[in-house]
């Protein structure tokens, strides 16, 4: 990391993840780092599947068992709650939604990306667990849609988070997320979705690419 | 019958008692989302979320307690198992039940709460914190009605062993605490509500208002463990009332039924009423059931 990065982030960095001095009850100084003490500087690894029947046998059940993170952004995180009404029931398909990122699977980009949402949907889906899919939903994550000029929404979600499964349209509707999801679990149970692997391998460019368009990086480089 | 032999018949009733916990979730949701007119989950959907978060490839801990968290629920549920005599008159299915087993199960209970409170607090999750302080709060304003109503029966019964109440209860209906003992039961049966953690008092993991509590940093294998764990417990504490309320099982068929029963009355509770804070369940606790309690040992002391 160059010296002008340090000054760079220094500047955005918020005043409590910023080095300081706590001075304890009997008087003694602690320094405090926080980027270093509270959070976790490692960098993840690639995790290799296992290899034949076992593989299948734990795809199937991944695909079978999708959890998505309730994370919605732009027009699309409207167009998913229908899913579980009892018109649309994504559940008999084993979708189910999970509150908590370390718990779910599935990361759904639910339109345009806004350059403030970008930064917490990548804090998001690092803090989920490996075997993690993106599906990206509507035409803005894909070219950028009718957002294509705007000067604060991305255009190509493929740049910033390795996607699975795009469902085009503005905005698709539950039918067509639901066929988004039967599309995610066939490439799941053929072992193709190892987009956590390949988000780690490419780590480098995906971060220069995420770094490009956020300015104010003041968060560890992996947010475990 | 020689230890060896009992160890092994603990781990097959262990498996069963798994199993059905897992099937009977899975039946549950299915019947909830017939009521609200969905095709809902495959039945075996349990097992298949069970697979899929022992398959999670990475794993991260925030500490050795965050690992013992998890263990200490499991050895909760595990432990009430243990002590529980399932079948009753069967030397195979008593598991390793003694004269004071009822003080030790009702111990267990909250054993498993307090060790996952310490994993949990590990974690360091704001909800998480949240979710404990008002898991631990909820549960001893159960435990109050629900000791009351064991003390009760204790009197009635002149006894601490789960399997001579049974004992008192066969011989048909009329011999069922149910029967013999209404204030207890009611008591103790309010006080399950709170104990499954369906509707009126599920504010500790409702992922709409604190997602989703206690468990909100854990995953993979770590989350695998919780749901055996739900899976066996909320059989064994179904039996547990059974044992004490509903006359007992003489087979494994009818502990089934009346297993299934017990907790079907919970989610069919939990489907009429809707959330209780957390500031509205414990005095609720406190007034109802509590009554109820105190109601059932005075008027058994008369």
């Amino acid at each position: 990391m160059s010296d002008k990065k340090d000054i760079h982030e220094d500047k955005f960095l918020a005043p409590e993840n910023r080095k300081h001095v706590v001075i304890g009850p009997d008087g003694e100084e602690i320094h405090v780092d926080p980027l270093n003490d509270y959070f976790c500087t490692d960098m993840p690894k690639v995790e290799k599947p296992y290899k034949g029947v076992m593989e299948k046998f734990l795809n199937w059940a991944r695909a079978e068992s999708l959890w998505v993170l309730a994370f919605g952004t732009g027009c699309g995180s409207i167009e998913l709650p229908p899913l579980f009404s009892p018109r649309f029931d994504a559940y008999r398909f084993g979708v189910a939604m999970r509150p908590t990122p370390r718990q779910s699977g599935v990361l759904i980009i639910s339109g345009y990306l806004a350059v403030k949402t970008l930064k917490r949907a990548i804090r998001s889906y690092e803090q989920m667990q490996n075997p993690k899919y993106v599906i990206a939903l509507g035409s803005c994550t894909i070219n950028g849609g009718m957002y294509w000029d705007s000067y604060n929404t991305i255009n190509r979600l493929d740049h910033y988070l390795p996607v699975d499964v795009y469902i085009a349209g503005c905005m698709p509707r539950p039918e067509a997320v639901l066929a988004g999801f039967m599309k995610l679990k066939e490439r799941i149970k053929k072992g193709d979705a190892e987009g956590a692997n390949e988000y780690v391998e490419k780590l480098d460019w995906y971060k220069a690419n995420q770094k490009k368009i956020i300015k104010d990086w003041n968060m560890p480089d992996y947010n475990w | 019958m020689s230890l060896f032999t009992r160890i092994l018949f603990v781990l097959l009733g262990l498996f069963i008692t798994l199993n059905w916990g897992l099937i009977m979730s899975g039946i549950i949701r299915k019947i909830i989302a017939r009521l609200s007119m969905r095709r809902g989950i495959k039945v075996v959907q349990p097992y298949i979320n069970l697979i899929k978060n022992f398959s999670i490839r990475s794993q991260l801990t925030h500490g050795v307690m965050f690992y013992l968290g998890p263990v200490f629920r499991l050895s909760g549920g595990v432990g009430v198992f243990l002590f529980m005599p399932m079948i009753y008159g069967s030397i195979y299915w008593t598991n390793f039940s003694f004269t004071g087993d009822l003080i030790l199960i009702s111990y267990f209970l909250f054993f498993g709460m307090l060790g996952m409170a310490l994993g949990a607090g590990e974690g360091g999750h704001p909800y998480s914190a949240i979710g404990i302080g008002r898991g631990l709060a909820q549960f001893t304003a159960i435990e109050v009605p629900m000791t009351l109503a064991i003390i009760s029966i204790a009197i009635q019964y002149n006894s601490l062993s789960i399997t001579e109440i049974v004992a008192a209860q066969q011989g048909g209906i009329m011999n069922w605490t149910m029967v013999t003992n209404p204030f207890a039961t009611i008591a103790a049966m309010l006080a399950f509500l709170g104990m499954m953690g369906h509707s009126p008092f599920n504010v500790v993991m409702a992922p709409q208002e604190n997602p989703i509590g206690p468990p909100t940093e854990y995953h993979g294998t770590f989350l695998g463990v919780l749901q055996t764990n739900r899976a066996i417990l909320h059989v064994v504490e179904a039996v547990l009332f059974m044992n004490l309320f509903f006359g007992g099982a003489t087979n494994w068929g009818i502990l089934i039924l009346k297993t299934f029963l017990i907790y079907f009355y919970t989610v069919f509770v939990g489907m009429v009423f809707p959330r209780f804070r957390v500031d509205q369940s414990i005095p609720w606790f406190f007034k109802i059931p509590l009554v109820f309690g105190i109601l059932a040992i005075v008027l058994l002391i008369i």
